[in-house]
């Protein structure tokens, strides 16, 4: 049931990822990519990270995706559509792309290490509780320094978006 | 119960349609899109080696990308914004401002 579902949400994910590049519209990729972190999201819940899983959406499809329809919005994209990739021979991007894939999945199934059928730890999985404490006690300055680095990002974001008053 | 390899295969697999979008779009819009796919696809690997390993430190380590992803998408449009304004272009190849 869970390895079904978990292949049928891998496959709607791939599918949107493609579409994401594919499309000539820079709408049409900015909704495939919102399905996209849907899947991801489905995901997360069979990975049992229920929280993340609500994360993902507040996030991505909250607040980054209106971000990009936004922008979007803002300048002109029809001049854009008329040329989907970059000019000239794509070859050794194809290349790279095909080496850089075939050896992350040569080096991740070749090492035993992952194939393992059981889980070495003991399975009761990862409680909220756990998490909080984990993320409010040992990680405590990262978050403090992850919030500093949103405020910056917001006052950049700003400063650079203004039009100049000068 | 879900195989590790799997999660591991689909982080791949995103990943790898990622870095094509990054690298194959002329769109920057794409581009940055293309690059949230990638930061996901990263984060599928840390929650799956989280839950394989019943360790709460993948899922912390993907909230901290979450939020650098929320900053830098934020700095990136603002740019993109900016960049419109000046040189009203949307093109990756005609931002040779840095002779890049």
């Amino acid at each position: 049931m869970v390895q079904g579902l978990f292949l049928l949400f891998a496959a709607a994910s791939v599918i949107a990822a493609l579409t994401l590049v594919l499309a000539r519209n820079p709408v049409h990729s900015a909704l495939a990519l919102m399905a996209c972190f849907l899947q991801i999201s489905a995901i997360f819940v069979l990975l049992e990270a229920p929280l993340l899983a609500v994360i993902q959406i507040f996030v991505y499809v909250g607040a980054i995706m209106v971000l990009f329809i936004f922008v979007i919005m803002m300048v002109d994209v029809r001049e854009a559509v008329l040329q989907r990739f970059l000019p000239g021979n794509n070859l050794p991007a194809m290349v790279l792309l095909a080496l850089l894939g075939t050896e992350m999945l040569v080096l991740v199934l070749w090492s035993g290490a992952f194939s393992a059928a059981t889980p070495p730890a003991g399975g009761e999985g990862i409680g909220l509780r756990q998490l909080a404490t984990s993320l409010f006690a040992e990680y405590l300055l990262p978050f403090e320094v992850a919030s500093v680095i949103l405020l910056a990002a917001l006052v950049g974001a700003i400063v650079l978006a203004q039009k100049e008053q000068r | 119960m879900v195989p590790l390899w799997w999660s591991i295969v689909l982080g791949v697999a995103l990943f790898v349609i990622g870095a094509g979008g990054v690298l194959l779009r002329r769109n920057i819009l794409v581009v940055l899109m293309s690059l949230e796919l990638l930061l996901n696809s990263v984060n599928i690997n840390f929650i799956a080696f989280g839950h394989h390993f019943a360790d709460s430190r993948g899922q912390v380590f993907a909230i901290f990308v979450i939020a650098i992803t929320a900053a830098e998408v934020a700095v990136a449009l603002g740019i993109l914004v900016a960049l419109v304004r000046n040189k009203s272009t949307l093109r990756s190849d005609d931002v040779t401002l840095m002779k890049g």
